[in-house]
């Protein structure tokens, strides 16, 4: 269930847009935020609130690669291989977080610490290989970098 | 050259307000407030300004045709859903210079006869949305937004949508739907947006760096405007240069600069001193230039008779170490990715190139895997129904044209790629 608190930013959040179901997207990163991930039961929060049947609410979340459809580790590296970034030797980037941390896009490791998605452009192509770690962002990546970095989320 | 859109954001504050109005900031609401909004418009149409999200359409023409409209309300929507890979420019001015565009949207609307706008950003910029979010609070107070602008009767009210992901969003149909909480699927044209938009009612949607000229259009004049860069596309460009530079990073220069000139003289050229041997100009959606064509003007109409377009003004280059195959591919997947599954040519076709090119570089390319890439481009081409395939299918004829005995090579080779940027198995 969502708090009071939850469910009015959710209401707040509607009277932005000339019709509420625009605050769909918004209360689905929401309830990523309360539930970690897009549970049912997330699903079925955000479906209440935007008083949309559950299939639309489902239907719009598989759309954009941002909802997460599992549970995810404590913290999600979003890591670009896209060409800019693969130009600068991001791929070997992805194979040092494999073979050293054992992840793979979609995977977590097994402390539960990490996920990994391979992401596309993040917008920081001029300073690649970029990567976001949650919400913050790093560039200019090499293995000993990336091992420093993560390194300081626990 | 006197910069426009990135004029102090070197300034340490040029994100806050008080930064932005001390540099001559918000000058241009008052300026425009005196104006009709029909001559505001006629101003933009003078200036000859042209939408920087990649069409380069006419700005003021597109204008013109919503306020045209009788319906009401209108919306003015920004659209900051900034993903075609290798462009990092919007970004540079959201987080950077974010006041610029919120005068800018204010002055738009009050043209356009909106009192409602929207900033849809991808979702991939939380960093932007704080600075944004912050920036549009102190708008709000001191003023510059909300029910009585500058304390008279003129309203714009402004919010940040944050996307979640898809590149297709970026299209206008797309973005709308996205806005309306939909998933992301582009609409049928006509009726366009600037007539029935977003909730059905007229919506100009107009990219960051285009809103963000508006300001000086304003304060400066379509004549001190249009004698910048080139004559048919005037105003400077903000062009994201990544790759094997010496000095990657947004430049804002004018319109019409020579590829070369963008790569040796403001990006430091060619990195380690190696041999250039392609750019890609306006990101990966633009097809290919191998370098015997880096004398090419970049504006929307010069670069065309090189074979290639402007797009976001994405110049991403690659020196001799780099495999094409491995971009062809690497560029594919991206389209296989991002396809939204709407039409059949796009949602076949970019899953089938990435495939054919997979095993290219994997060294299991078949003797007539060339004539297949080329027939699906050729069959998506013209049939696919937003830009996103078409961009797709354009990219990979020009890698086969101007790299084909690369990819000859490749498949002769019968073994692995082993270029430095090839993924290890
Ligand atoms: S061209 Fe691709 S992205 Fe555009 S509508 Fe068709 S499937 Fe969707
Ligand atoms: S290509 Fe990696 S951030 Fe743009």
């Amino acid at each position: 269930m969502f708090t009071e608190t939850v469910l009015k930013e959710i209401e707040s959040i509607k009277t932005k847009y000339p019709n509420p179901r625009s605050a769909l997207l918004p209360a689905l990163y929401i309830a990523q935020k309360e539930f970690g991930w897009l549970s049912h039961e997330a699903m079925q929060c955000v479906a209440h609130a935007i008083d949309l049947p559950e299939a639309a609410v489902r239907g719009t979340a598989s759309f954009y690669a941002m909802f997460k459809h599992n549970p995810m580790g404590r913290h999600l590296i979003q890591l670009c291989t896209n060409v800019s970034c693969m130009i600068l030797g991001a791929e070997k980037l992805a194979d040092f977080l494999k073979s050293k941390y054992g992840l793979e896009s979609g995977g977590t490791t097994k402390d539960n610490r990490f996920s990994l998605m391979i992401m596309e452009c993040i917008g920081s192509c001029g300073t690649g290989p970029a990567m976001l770690v949650n919400t913050d962002f790093y560039d200019n990546l090499t293995e000993k970098r990336i091992g420093e970095i993560l390194n300081t989320y626990k | 050259m006197e910069k426009i859109l990135l004029k102090n954001t070197e300034n340490a504050d040029s994100a806050d307000i008080d930064g932005y109005i001390k540099t001559g900031g918000y000058k241009g609401i008052p300026k425009a407030f005196k104006l009709k909004p029909s001559d505001i418009i006629e101003e933009i149409k003078k200036s000859g300004l042209r939408g920087r999200g990649g069409a380069g359409f006419p700005t003021g023409m597109k204008w013109s045709i919503a306020a045209a409209d009788s319906k009401f309300p209108k919306y003015l929507v920004c659209n900051a859903d900034e993903g075609e890979p290798g462009t990092f420019k919007d970004r540079h001015i959201l987080e950077k210079n974010p006041h610029l565009l919120i005068e800018g949207m204010v002055i738009s609307g009050f043209a356009l006869g909106s009192e409602y706008g929207y900033i849809y950003l991808r979702g991939e910029y939380p960093h932007a949305k704080d600075i944004l979010e912050k920036a549009i609070r102190q708008a709000y107070e001191k003023k510059f937004l909300g029910k009585g602008i500058l304390g008279g009767k003129i309203k714009f009210h402004l919010a940040v949508y944050q996307g979640a992901g898809a590149y297709i969003c970026g299209e206008e149909t797309a973005l709308i739907e996205s806005l309306e909480g939909r998933r992301g699927h582009p609409r049928l044209k006509p009726p366009f947006p600037v007539n029935a938009g977003a909730w059905k009612m007229p919506t100009i949607v107009n990219n960051v760096e285009t809103l963000s000229n508006v300001p000086y259009i304003i304060d400066a004049g379509a004549g001190a405007y249009s004698k910048i860069g080139s004559k048919d596309c005037p105003g400077t460009k903000l062009f994201s240069v990544s790759g094997c530079v010496e000095k990657p990073g947004v430049y804002e220069l004018p319109m019409g600069i020579s590829l070369r000139e963008i790569i040796y003289t403001h990006a430091g050229g060619i990195r380690g001193g190696k041999k250039i041997k392609a750019v890609i100009p306006g990101g990966i959606s633009t097809p290919v230039l191998p370098v015997d064509k880096i004398d090419c003007p970049m504006d929307f109409i010069s670069i065309q008779k090189y074979g290639s377009m402007l797009g976001s003004g994405a110049v991403i280059v690659m020196d001799e170490s780099v495999c094409m195959v491995k971009v062809a591919h690497r560029s594919m997947k991206f389209f296989e990715h991002e396809s939204c599954g709407k039409c059949i040519p796009c949602r076949e076709g970019t899953s089938w190139l990435e495939k054919i090119l997979q095993r290219i570089e994997h060294g299991k390319g078949r003797e007539d895997d060339l004539g297949l890439l080329s027939g699906i481009a050729e069959t998506m081409l013209g049939k696919t129904f937003c830009q996103l395939g078409d961009g797709a299918a354009c990219a990979m004829q020009s890698m086969l044209k101007h790299f084909r005995g690369e990819f000859e090579e490749h498949i002769k080779r019968k073994s692995k790629c082993q270029s430095s940027n090839a993924k290890k198995e």
